[in-house]
């Protein structure tokens, strides 16, 4: 399966800065499927970045962040060819993973 | 069987010692997530983002630090979203030796949207897109040295992005 991970991390003179897109639903549980039911919260709760063996940023979401989330920012370090690792988990425990390299 | 029945009996006994000790907030909470059987990622401050105001919000994920406001915060939002449901927020700050930065929704069901760990090195400042039910003031919240800044802007929404 493809990752639901989408990441493009540039390395700039001494900062590198990371875009990410994660596919994810990020139900907020206040919506009503067609049935008139509401739809339980299903969102990710934990995102966190990793580059050169330490934690580099973190996200702590709730169910007010959109679907797909998408989150930008910069970090001091980084150079062409490291890596970046992202992982994210969710409500319900889920999780997702992925190593990609700083270009 | 006995051995299930005696695991039950104890997790009855927790229960009912966080109910004692507790204020009434917080055994709901546990019991809440007791019935849920799924537990939070580790670090996820899940009872801040359970709180409703923004007030409750702030004392629960700061411990009651008063916040100061502050014009070296920039809030980067529209005047006027038109789906509430993508509203591209952004935050930054010049403030010296950040640690967090939050971002709550004042009118949503739970103020709080989403809140960042920065850690030295990383520059704080962060941009990503949250849900709005309706016209709001979105706060942000800085911790820099200890202390808390924030700053707010209003944004209206034309059609919300939490009802169905």
């Amino acid at each position: 399966m493809a990752s639901t991970i989408r990441v493009r991390a540039t390395a700039g003179t001494d900062t590198t800065e990371v875009q990410a897109l994660i596919q994810h639903p990020m139900d907020s549980g206040f919506v009503k499927d067609a049935k008139g039911e509401l739809i339980p919260p299903h969102h990710i709760e934990t995102v966190t970045f990793e580059a050169g063996g330490k934690v580099v940023f973190t996200a702590l979401w709730g169910p007010a962040v959109s679907k797909d989330p998408f989150v930008k920012f910069s970090f001091k370090g980084g150079a062409k060819g490291d890596d970046l690792k992202i992982t994210w988990i969710d409500n319900k425990g889920a999780t997702d993973t992925l190593t990609a390299k700083i270009g | 069987m006995e051995r299930l029945l005696k695991s039950k009996a104890s997790r009855r006994g927790v229960l009912r010692g966080l109910a004692l000790t507790a204020v009434v907030g917080a055994s709901l909470n546990a019991l809440r997530s007791v019935a849920a059987f799924a537990a939070d990622a580790a670090g996820w401050p899940g009872d801040a983002f359970r709180q409703k105001s923004e007030a409750d919000t702030l004392k629960t994920l700061y411990g009651g630090k008063p916040t100061e406001a502050s014009d070296k915060i920039k809030l980067d939002a529209p005047e006027i979203a038109e789906n509430g449901a993508v509203v591209p927020i952004s935050v930054s700050t010049s403030l010296p030796g950040v640690t967090s930065i939050s971002i709550m929704v004042a009118e949503n069901p739970n103020a709080l949207a989403a809140s960042y760990r920065i850690p030295e090195g990383t520059t704080p400042q962060v941009s990503n897109r949250l849900k709005m039910a309706k016209t709001s003031n979105v706060v942000a919240v800085v911790e820099s040295g200890g202390k808390l800044y924030s700053t707010s802007k209003e944004v209206k929404v034309t059609v919300g992005g939490c009802g169905g």
